[in-house]
């Protein structure tokens, strides 16, 4: 009973980290109509920005339970790399054709790629002092972090703040109003640049800090981003893209499959993955709630 | 892909006449320049081959692919099992059973990815390229893992050449240098005749408009699927010439960066023209021998000069070739 | 039997009543022009007819047989074609290519892979004819991105009408083009259609054009038919002329 509750615990901490990822590139995607390739990317940056931080932070004394302040920080440091690529890399292919968008975000995805690699090596960086640093929490008779309780709160509050972001604020007003038509909105006298630039900041965000809280559970490794992309992608096609209700149930489905998928079938976890993706393609091409 | 064009030559005798002599200097080739350079002209053909294939897809049927890496690979790690569970040698059955195997893998993919708009089509290619990459990982029992598998020299002609005893070695490499260059001209003609033919006239025009196509009766998703399958055996049989050259295959050409060098040599030659990316294909591979040599973040540049090819010269090589081209004729026409 | 018969097509957009009830009736060799304000209903009409959308009841017969649920494919088989109110062409491909192409599709050929396309005499020959007909000829080998609007225009209906239909729509044929254009136009347009006795129905704006050249003005005004009838008949119609605003006073 107690190893049933574990696993849904587990299953609960992976959706977090994926509906991060997804909602991300949902967002983006539902905004601006692009599909960034390097979104993953910004997930590994998140990941590895967190667990250099982590490590400075120790060397500087700093005590444990603040450590915490890292994920944010993280986070943030992903949002302002979305910053600086939307104007410069993205704007000047939106009047053009889709393959452009496409091309450049999978050349920044090089780019990204490798520079982790320049900056951080090649060798996996770990920030398990996070984790270590929480108390524990006893289920049955078994141990369980509490460090991923704690992520599963985060990924509940991050669907409740989005939500509120885009349906109950005026920002959100000018995020759908902008994402329904955007050269009405323009001639609205909206500051559509503005509203691209914050709704790619946030999606960046949300990605980061995906990264960040799952590295004290998993080391960043090289590569983990194109895995994340692929994962998020899996999600979207079976929630929809476009819609944060598609990112959440998609998150929630892909990681109880893949937890079912470890337990039983631990070799092809990866393709049963694909394998749903491909079949709910077929199925039904939009996902679940899309508004592709 | 919206808009404009292939680039149409000015008469149709241009491109045969520059072929032929193209034909000729490659033919020369190995007669001046040493075997090193001969070897780097081989895998600029192989790669060359690589490009045609993918280009079908992308300048002709407006399709984005991001992994086929997994069809070059399939098309080497075929032949490692030919050598290693049936003994076979002979270059001809390595191409005869390999080709198939790409076509099936292809018809495959391509009927779950063509379902789909570019955005879904170009992940999905991604997501399948890396479901065979994990495999490769996975099962290192049979694929030998990151040590990847060997593949000594093949015999050519039916067995009638091979390469074994003393001076094998640059034997090797001037004959294998001729037999590609006679693949690659069949390839090439092949594909000619393919995007020419009442079949890529019509993959043009469901790259223009699909709706428009559809409207003329015809059925969008099979001809998609069917450029997606001709497109991976082209690129399988690249990777089929690959390996023997390589003497090794690795996970490493399933690896998505590797589809990302395939989609930036064809940019760099130019997919809006037929002869774009072989241009590209050659021109790439001594672009990176050269650069790998001298940096060991040849991702990063690769990613920064992709980037600034798509900002600054999006048709590539020969587009901006021509676009040169015609903007001296017409200073001429207007001087005279 | 009528060409094309439709029987209490119905077709909803949300609160909007797109199409009510319709009964449309084409017979053989018309030229038809079906007219109405923006918003009236011909667009999504046509869109019922060439499969571009599927109603939500009602019937659909051709030549007395049911296509209503018929695919596109068929339906161009069966001998419906239409051209598009935004030119819809191959811009990539040359003016002649676009033609051929057509050619091909109809004849099923687009299969072939292993021959090369220029090499087919008899296409080519149509081709060079069809061009002829509609005025073409000089600018086949230009890509069709490259043309003019009017010749654009011009193109778009030629494909069309490539795939020699029974019954071919025109969605605003001279729609964006100079006033000196559009005569141009329709002059080349319904003479290659009548000539090749084709049964046009041709959705205008221009009530210049539509009085000129129809056999039959129909029409619509809020998913319904307001007027059916020969152009004097319509013209001394008090009802029609005051919905159409703006339109030349009866001569």
């Amino acid at each position: 009973m107690s190893i049933l509750a574990i696993q849904l615990l587990n299953s609960l901490f992976y959706a977090s980290v994926l509906f991060l990822i997804a909602a991300g590139l949902s967002l983006i995607f539902g905004v601006m109509r692009i599909v960034n390739l390097a979104h993953g990317s910004l997930f590994a940056i998140g990941a590895y920005t967190g667990a250099w931080l982590v490590g400075q932070a120790i060397g500087f004394g700093v005590p444990a339970a603040w450590l915490l302040l890292v994920i944010p920080i993280a986070a943030l440091a992903a949002a302002l790399i979305g910053i600086v690529i939307e104007p410069l890399l993205l704007r000047p292919f939106y009047r053009r054709a889709e393959e452009y968008q496409l091309l450049v975000t999978f050349g920044l995805l090089l780019i990204l790629e490798d520079l982790m690699r320049l900056v951080w090596g090649g060798l996996p960086l770990t920030a398990d002092t996070v984790m270590d640093a929480m108390p524990v929490v006893h289920i049955g008779g078994l141990v369980y972090p509490g460090y991923n309780l704690l992520v599963i709160v985060i990924g509940i509050a991050a669907a409740v703040v989005l939500w509120l972001l885009i349906y109950e604020t005026k920002f959100g007003v000018l995020l759908r109003a902008t994402s329904q038509d955007r050269r009405m909105a323009s001639a609205l006298g909206l500051n559509v640049g503005l509203v691209y630039v914050a709704a790619f900041a946030i999606g960046c965000f949300m990605a980061g800090l995906g990264g960040a809280i799952v590295v004290p559970s998993h080391a960043a490794v090289l590569g983990m981003g194109v895995e994340a992309l692929i994962l998020a992608f899996v999600v979207v096609v079976v929630g929809g893209l476009g819609s944060l209700k598609g990112a959440l149930v998609g998150a929630l489905i892909v990681s109880f499959v893949r937890t079912a998928g470890i337990q039983f079938f631990p070799e092809v976890e990866l393709a049963v993955l694909y394998l749903i993706a491909a079949l709910v393609l077929i199925a039904r091409p939009t996902g679940l709630f899309g508004t592709a | 892909m919206k808009a404009a064009a292939i680039a149409l030559p000015r008469s149709p005798a241009r491109p045969y006449a520059a072929s032929v002599i193209g034909l000729a200097v490659l033919a020369a080739v190995p007669g001046f320049v040493g075997l090193y350079q001969t070897q780097l002209l081989t895998y600029g053909l192989i790669m060359a081959i690589a490009a045609l294939g993918f280009n079908l897809l992308l300048g002709y049927t407006g399709l984005l692919s991001f992994g086929h890496s997994a069809y070059f690979g399939l098309g080497a790690y075929t032949v490692a099992f030919l050598l290693q569970w049936l003994g076979l040698h002979s270059m001809e059955l390595y191409i005869l059973l390999g080709l198939p195997v790409a076509a099936i893998v292809s018809a495959l993919f391509g009927y779950i990815c063509v379902r789909h708009t570019r955005i879904f089509f170009g992940i999905l290619t991604l997501a399948l390229s890396q479901v065979l990459y994990s495999l490769a990982l996975k099962f290192f029992w049979v694929t030998g893992g990151t040590d990847g598998l060997r593949v000594p020299r093949p015999t050519l002609l039916a067995g009638l050449i091979d390469f074994a005893g003393s001076g094998g070695f640059p034997r090797f490499i001037r004959s294998y240098y001729y037999y590609v260059l006679g693949v690659f001209v069949l390839s090439t003609a092949i594909m000619w005749v393919i995007v020419h033919s009442p079949f890529g006239k019509a993959l043009q025009a469901i790259r223009d408009n699909e709706t428009r196509a559809r409207f003329l009766g015809l059925r969008v998703r099979r001809f998609r699927w069917a450029a997606f399958l001709l497109s991976g055996t082209f690129t399988g049989l690249a990777g089929i010439l690959w390996v023997p050259l390589n003497g090794l295959t690795t996970p490493d050409v399933l690896y998505w960066p590797f589809s990302g060098e395939i989609v930036f040599m064809t940019l760099l030659g130019g997919f809006r023209s037929f002869f774009g990316p072989i241009v590209g294909g050659i021109a790439f591979t001594f672009i990176k021998t050269y650069a790998v040599a001298s940096t060991e973040y040849w991702q990063l540049l690769l990613g920064t000069v992709l980037v600034g090819l798509v900002l600054l010269l999006p048709t590539g090589i020969v587009g901006g070739l021509s676009q040169i081209a015609k903007r001296l004729r017409e200073t001429k026409e207007s001087a005279t | 039997m009528s060409l094309l018969r439709t029987v209490e097509l119905r077709k909803r957009f949300g609160a909007l009543n797109a199409c009510d009830g319709v009964n449309f009736t084409v017979e053989k060799g018309e030229f038809l022009s079906l007219v109405g304000s923006n918003g009236a209903g011909k667009t999504t009409l046509v869109n019922l007819i060439t499969a571009h959308l599927l109603p939500d009841s009602g019937q659909i017969l051709f030549e007395d047989r049911d296509i209503t649920t018929m695919t596109v494919a068929a339906r161009i088989k069966a001998g419906i074609a239409r051209s598009f109110q935004l030119v819809n062409l191959f811009d990539g491909l040359s003016v002649f290519d676009n033609v051929a192409l057509a050619i091909f599709a109809r004849d099923g050929k687009t299969a072939k892979i292993a021959a090369l396309a220029a090499s087919d005499t008899e296409v080519r020959r149509e081709t060079r004819e069809v061009l002829a007909e509609f005025g073409l000829a000089a600018k086949s080998e230009l890509l069709a991105g490259e043309l003019a609007q009017g010749e654009r225009k011009l193109l778009d209906v030629a494909v069309a009408y490539t795939l020699r239909p029974k019954l071919l729509f025109l969605d605003e044929p001279t729609s964006g083009v100079s006033s000196a254009e559009k005569t141009q136009i329709m002059d080349t347009v319904s003479s290659v259609v009548r000539s090749g006795a084709v049964t046009a129905v041709v959705i205008e704006h221009d009530m210049d054009v539509v009085f000129r050249y129809s056999d039959r003005i129909v029409m619509m005004h809020e998913g319904a038919f307001l007027a059916d009838g020969p152009p004097d008949a319509i013209r001394a119609n008090e009802a029609v002329a005051s919905i159409l605003l703006g339109v030349s006073s009866p001569a």
